[in-house]
C-alpha cells in the first residue's frame, strides 16, 4: 500500500492548539469570532478549535456548520450526495470573523464553494480560512490563514484525515497511489 | 443519492425516504434565511406540466424550482379524458423537443406522469395523477408528522375519508408503513380502496369502519377530503350520515389523546370530514403541511434533477 | 356459402399428422379434398411436404373486428381476411360495430359482398342485435337472416344488450330462423365505460377504474335464466372470469343451448401487466388474475368453453397512444391466436390438436351456422385445411403483421407453434408462413397502411 502515518496524535494536538493561538492572535481576542465546519471533518475540527479558543479567552466561541453540497462546481458531475446540516449560530455571520474549518486544504474548490454559501448567508466582516492539512496543489487563488500541517504531496497520492470523532484516532496519513 | 425519477412513493425504500426527508429538513432552515436561494439546479430547466387545476401545487413546485436555481417553465392544460386533440404523448414530445431537463407533472389520469417519462426518456416528478399516487403531499405529511411527533418508528396514523377516490392515501399509506408507523384506514366500505391489504408495501395495515374504536389510540389522525359530488354516487346518503359515522367532530376531537395531532391534506371540506373547531386547533397539522411543502419538493427536486444520470 | 376463390390445379400434402391422430396425405382437387390416405399417387398435382405439420380443418374465428366500413385506416374487410389467413383462418365473422353499424340487411349485405372480393378468407357479417347498438330497438334481425348474407349470429359487441326485455325478445325472435345472440356481458352501471382493469389489488394500486367481476357475471346470470326461459341460443362472447366459467359449466349441465368464448389475450395476459400503463393492455372486458386465466383455461380444456374467438380488435397509433384512461380498448389476435393456445393449452398437455380443432373451427362453424368449415378432413369435404408446425417457436413483431393496425400486445414474447400454411377450398392463401398474392383485394377507399 506504502501508506505512512505523518502526524500521530500528539502532532495533531500540538497542531490545533498553535491554530487556536493564531487565530485568536489575528484576531486580537475571541470578539466577534465565529468557526464554522465544513462537513463532515471539518466539523469535529472547529469543534475543537471553539474549544481550545474558549479555554484561552474564557468567553464561548459561536460555532456552527456550513454544508457546501449545494453549492459544488462538480455537482452534476457525481452522483447527488446527501446534504449535510447548516447550523449558524444565533447572532448570524453578519459584520462578524467567520473562521472556517476544513481538514485538507488541496484544489480550493470546497473552499470557493463554501465562500459562495457563506455570501448567501449573510455578509461577514471578514472570512479567515483554517485547514490541518495543506497539501498544495490548488486549482483557483486561494490560501489558508491558519495551517496544521504543510505537506507536499504529488497529485498522486492520498491524503487521508482521521479524527477521534470519527475514526477512534488522531492521525493524517498519505498514501502512495490514488484512488 | 441520486433518484431517476418520483413517480410514486412505491418503490422507494426507507433509507430514500429518510434521506427525502432529511434533505428537507435542510431546504426549511434555508427557507429561514434572508437570501433563500440555492444554486444547486442552476442551468436546469424544469417544466411543470398541470394537465388538471391544482394552484397550490403547482405554486409550491414552483417556488421549490426556483429556489434550487432552475428555470421553470409552466405548461397548464386541461387534461385529456379524451382521444380528441392533441395528445398528451404530442404534447410531452413536443415540449421534450425544447431541450428541458424534466417535467413535474399534474394529470387526472392514473400513469399518465409514468408514460410521459416513458415517451420522452426525462426524468418526471409525478405531482398526482389520477386516483394513483402523490408522493410529494405524502412525504410532506410525514415531514410535518415527524417534526411534531419525532420518529415515526411504531406510531399510529389513521388516516379517515373517502380514501377510495384519493391518490393520497397510497403515497401515504406505502410512505408511513416504510417508516415504520401503524396505519389504520378508516372509512365506510364504499370508500375503502380496492384490494388495499394485497398492495406491496401495505401489509400489516389495519382497516376499520369504527372511527371511536380508533380515535383514543392514535397518535395522528389524517383526514382525507370528501367531495360532496360523491353523495350522487352512492357512496353515502346524506352528509349528516356521514359526519355521524366519520367527521371529526368537536367532540371526536376532544376524545384523541393530548399528544396527537390532525394533518388534512387539503382543500378541506369545514363541516363535513373536518369540524372548524379541529382545523384550527393547536395540534393541527395542517399548516405545518403547507409550509412544509416547499421544503419537501427542493429535497425531490434537489435528488432527482442535480446530480450525475440526470440530464445536463 | 361458397365465394369464387382463383382455383389452383390439384395439391398433395404429404405426411401431415391429422389433428395430431396420425399421417396421412391428402390430394385436393376442384376445392375439396378429394382422397385421404397413405402414399398417395397424383403425378399432376403440387406436392406440399407436410412433414412434421399438423393438419387442421381451417381455422374460424367466431369475434372479427374489421373496421370496415369507417375506419378503413386500421383494418379493411380485406386486411383482415389476410390477417386471418396469416394466422391459419379461413372463415371469420365480422362484429356489426362499424361506421354504419351493421344492422340492417344492406348492411350485411354490404359487408358481405366486399366480403367475397376478400380471397384470403371467407368474411360474414355478424348483425347487431339493436338498432345503432344503441340498446333500445331491435334491430332488423329477420331482415338481415333472410338477407343474402344470410345472418344468423347477432352481437351488440362493445355494448352489453342491457335491458333484459330486450335482450328476452331478441331471444326469442332469433329462434324462427335458427339465430343466435352473441352477448358482450357488462352490467354498464357496475362497469360503465370508464371501466378499465380489473377490480382488485391491481386497480387499487394503479388508481384505475375498476371493472369488477361481477359485472359481467351477473349478466351471464341474468341470460342464462333468459335462455332457459325462451328455449332460445345464446352466445357468451370473451368469457373473462372465474365465476363465468362456473355459470355456464352448469347452464350446460342443465341442458341449456349455452355456448361460450374464451380470447387467447384471456387465456395468457394477466392485470398485472397494467402497471406499465401501456394502452397495448388495454382490452375489455380487461385483463384478470392469474386464477382466472387458470379457471379459462381449465374451462376450455374442459369443453365449458367451447370456442376460442380472438376479438381483433385494431386500433390506430393515434387511438391508442393516449394515457391508459383514454386509449382504446382492444387487441390484435388473428395471426397469433393458434400460437398462443398451442403455447399454453397444447404445449403442456391440457388439450390435443384435435381438440384444438373442435375449439378453433369445428365449433365456431357450428355456432356461426357456417356449412362449409369446420368440417372433417375427409374425402369430399371442403379443402379448407391449416398446417401447423407444432414446435416452431416464433418472436411476436408487431410490425411483421398483415393488419393495418400494430395494438400488438404479444410484441417481443416468445410462442411455441406456428401457422405455416392455409389453404381455402383447395387454395393456398398462406404457404410456407408467406401470405399469398391472390390478385388485389379493392379496398372501398385506398388509406396508406
Amino acid at each position: 500500500m506504502g501508506e505512512r502515518v505523518v502526524l500521530g496524535a500528539p502532532d495533531v494536538g500540538r497542531a490545533l492548539r498553535r491554530m487556536a493561538h493564531e487565530i485568536i492572535e489575528g484576531n486580537k481576542g475571541a470578539s466577534g469570532l465565529v468557526i464554522l465546519g465544513i462537513p463532515t471533518r471539518g466539523v469535529a475540527l472547529a469543534a475543537r478549535l471553539a474549544r481550545l479558543v474558549s479555554e484561552v479567552e474564557g468567553v464561548d466561541v459561536p460555532l456552527g456548520t456550513l454544508d457546501i453540497t449545494l453549492y459544488r462546481d462538480d455537482l452534476r458531475r457525481r452522483p447527488t450526495r446527501r446534504m449535510e446540516p447548516t447550523r449558524i449560530p444565533g447572532d448570524g455571520i453578519d459584520d462578524k470573523v467567520v473562521v472556517l474549518v476544513d481538514d485538507v486544504l488541496y484544489s480550493g474548490r470546497t473552499v470557493r464553494a463554501a465562500l459562495d454559501a457563506l455570501g448567501d448567508i449573510g455578509r461577514p466582516r471578514a472570512v479567515r480560512l483554517a485547514v490541518l492539512v495543506d497539501r498544495g496543489h490548488r486549482d483557483l487563488p486561494i490560501r489558508a490563514d491558519h495551517v496544521g500541517k504543510n505537506l507536499p504531496t504529488s497529485s498522486s497520492e492520498r491524503v487521508s484525515v482521521l479524527l477521534d470523532e470519527f475514526d477512534g484516532t488522531d492521525e493524517v496519513r498519505i498514501a502512495k497511489e490514488a484512488r | 443519492m441520486h433518484l431517476p425519477h418520483l413517480i410514486g412513493i412505491e418503490g422507494l425504500d426507507r433509507e430514500q425516504i429518510t434521506t427525502l426527508l432529511d434533505t428537507a429538513e435542510e431546504m426549511s432552515h434555508v427557507q429561514e434565511r434572508e437570501l433563500k436561494k440555492l444554486p444547486a439546479l442552476r442551468g436546469r430547466t424544469i417544466v411543470n406540466m398541470f394537465f388538471e387545476d391544482s394552484t397550490r401545487t403547482k405554486m409550491s413546485f414552483d417556488l421549490a424550482a426556483k429556489r434550487l436555481s432552475a428555470d421553470t417553465m409552466a405548461f397548464s392544460g386541461k387534461g385529456s379524458s379524451t382521444s380528441k386533440g392533441e395528445s398528451l404523448r404530442d404534447t410531452m414530445l413536443t415540449v421534450a423537443a425544447m431541450g428541458v431537463d424534466g417535467f413535474v407533472i399534474r394529470h387526472s389520469a392514473s400513469g399518465a406522469p409514468k408514460l410521459a417519462m416513458d415517451w420522452t426518456g426525462l426524468p418526471v416528478v409525478n405531482a398526482g395523477d389520477g386516483m394513483h399516487e402523490h408522493p410529494t403531499q405524502a412525504l410532506l405529511d410525514a415531514f410535518a408528522m415527524r417534526r411534531r411527533l419525532g420518529n415515526l418508528e411504531g406510531r399510529h396514523v389513521a388516516i379517515v375519508g373517502d380514501l377510495f377516490h384519493s391518490r393520497v392515501v397510497r403515497s401515504n399509506l406505502i410512505c408511513l408503513r416504510e417508516l415504520g408507523a401503524d396505519v389504520t384506514l378508516v372509512a365506510p366500505a364504499t370508500l375503502l380502496p380496492t384490494g388495499v391489504r394485497d398492495w406491496p408495501g401495505a401489509a400489516g395495515v389495519t382497516v376499520t369502519d369504527d372511527l371511536d374504536a380508533v380515535l383514543p389510540h392514535v397518535d395522528a389522525l389524517m383526514m382525507l377530503r370528501v367531495q360532496r359530488e360523491r353523495m350522487s354516487g352512492g357512496f353515502f346518503p346524506s352528509e349528516a350520515d356521514y359526519v355521524a359515522g366519520w367527521g371529526l367532530t368537536r367532540e371526536r376531537l376532544r376524545r384523541l389523546p393530548d399528544h396527537a395531532v390532525v394533518a388534512h391534506p387539503g382543500p378541506m371540506n369545514r363541516g363535513l370530514e373536518i369540524a372548524p373547531e379541529a382545523a384550527d386547533a393547536a395540534r393541527s397539522l395542517i399548516l405545518d403541511q403547507v409550509a412544509a411543502g416547499v421544503s419537501v419538493r427542493m429535497a425531490v427536486l434537489f435528488h432527482v434533477f442535480a446530480g450525475e444520470g440526470s440530464r445536463s | 356459402m361458397s365465394t369464387p376463390t382463383p382455383s389452383t390445379g390439384p395439391i398433395l400434402i404429404t405426411g401431415a399428422d391429422l389433428l395430431g391422430r396420425g399421417r396421412a396425405d391428402l390430394l385436393l382437387r376442384d376445392g375439396v379434398i378429394a382422397e385421404v390416405g397413405e402414399g398417395i399417387d397424383a403425378p399432376d398435382a403440387r406436392v406440399l411436404d407436410a412433414t412434421g405439420l399438423v393438419a387442421l380443418p381451417g381455422l374460424v374465428d367466431v369475434h372479427t373486428h374489421l373496421r370496415e366500413p369507417g375506419r378503413e385506416d386500421t383494418e379493411t374487410i380485406a386486411s383482415g381476411a389476410r390477417a386471418a389467413a396469416a394466422g391459419g383462418y379461413t372463415a371469420v365473422m365480422a362484429m356489426p360495430n362499424t361506421t354504419p353499424v351493421t344492422d340492417s340487411a344492406s348492411d350485411a349485405d354490404w359487408v358481405y359482398l366486399k366480403g367475397l372480393q376478400a380471397p384470403h378468407a371467407d368474411v360474414f357479417p355478424v348483425g347487431a342485435v339493436t338498432k345503432d347498438l344503441a340498446g333500445t330497438e331491435l334491430a332488423e334481425l329477420g331482415l338481415m337472416a333472410r338477407s343474402r348474407a344470410g345472418v344468423r349470429m347477432f352481437s351488440d359487441d362493445g355494448h352489453c344488450v342491457h335491458d333484459p326485455v330486450l335482450m328476452r325478445r331478441a331471444l326469442e325472435y332469433v329462434t324462427a330462423f335458427g339465430g343466435v345472440i352473441a352477448q358482450h356481458a357488462q352490467d354498464p352501471q357496475l362497469a360503465p365505460r370508464a371501466s378499465c382493469c380489473d377490480e382488485g389489488p391491481w386497480s387499487g394500486r394503479l388508481g384505475l377504474p375498476g371493472w369488477p367481476a361481477v359485472a359481467e357475471e351477473s349478466i351471464i346470470g341474468r341470460d342464462i335464466m333468459l335462455t332457459k326461459l325462451t328455449g332460445s341460443r345464446l352466445h357468451v362472447c370473451h368469457v373473462s372470469t372465474a365465476g363465468s366459467v362456473e355459470l355456464i359449466r352448469r347452464a350446460k349441465a342443465d341442458g341449456l343451448d349455452v355456448t361460450a368464448e374464451v380470447t387467447p389475450h384471456h387465456l395468457a395476459l394477466t392485470v398485472d401487466l397494467l402497471e406499465s400503463y401501456d394502452s397495448a393492455y388495454k382490452v375489455n372486458p380487461p385483463l384478470r388474475t392469474p386464477d382466472d386465466v387458470e379457471a379459462l383455461r381449465a374451462g376450455l380444456a374442459d369443453g365449458t368453453i367451447d370456442v376460442v374467438g380472438t376479438d381483433h380488435a385494431p386500433h390506430g397509433l393515434h387511438d391508442k397512444q393516449h394515457d391508459f384512461t383514454v386509449a382504446a380498448f382492444g387487441m390484435l389476435g388473428l395471426e397469433t391466436a393458434l400460437s398462443v393456445v398451442s403455447t399454453y393449452l397444447v404445449q403442456p398437455g391440457r388439450m390435443t390438436w384435435a381438440d384444438v380443432a373442435q375449439a378453433m373451427s369445428v365449433r365456431p362453424a357450428a355456432i356461426a351456422g357456417l356449412t362449409g368449415h369446420g368440417r372433417p378432413l375427409a374425402p369430399g369435404e371442403p379443402a379448407n385445411i391449416t398446417l401447423v408446425d407444432p414446435t416452431r417457436e416464433i418472436t411476436v413483431d408487431r410490425e411483421a403483421t398483415q393488419s393495418r393496425s400494430r395494438n400488438q400486445p404479444w410484441h417481443g414474447r416468445t410462442l411455441t407453434g406456428a401457422v405455416v400454411t392455409t389453404i381455402l377450398r383447395g387454395t393456398p392463401t398462406l404457404l410456407d408462413g408467406r401470405v399469398v398474392d391472390l390478385g388485389a383485394a379493392p379496398d372501398t377507399i385506398e388509406v396508406p397502411a
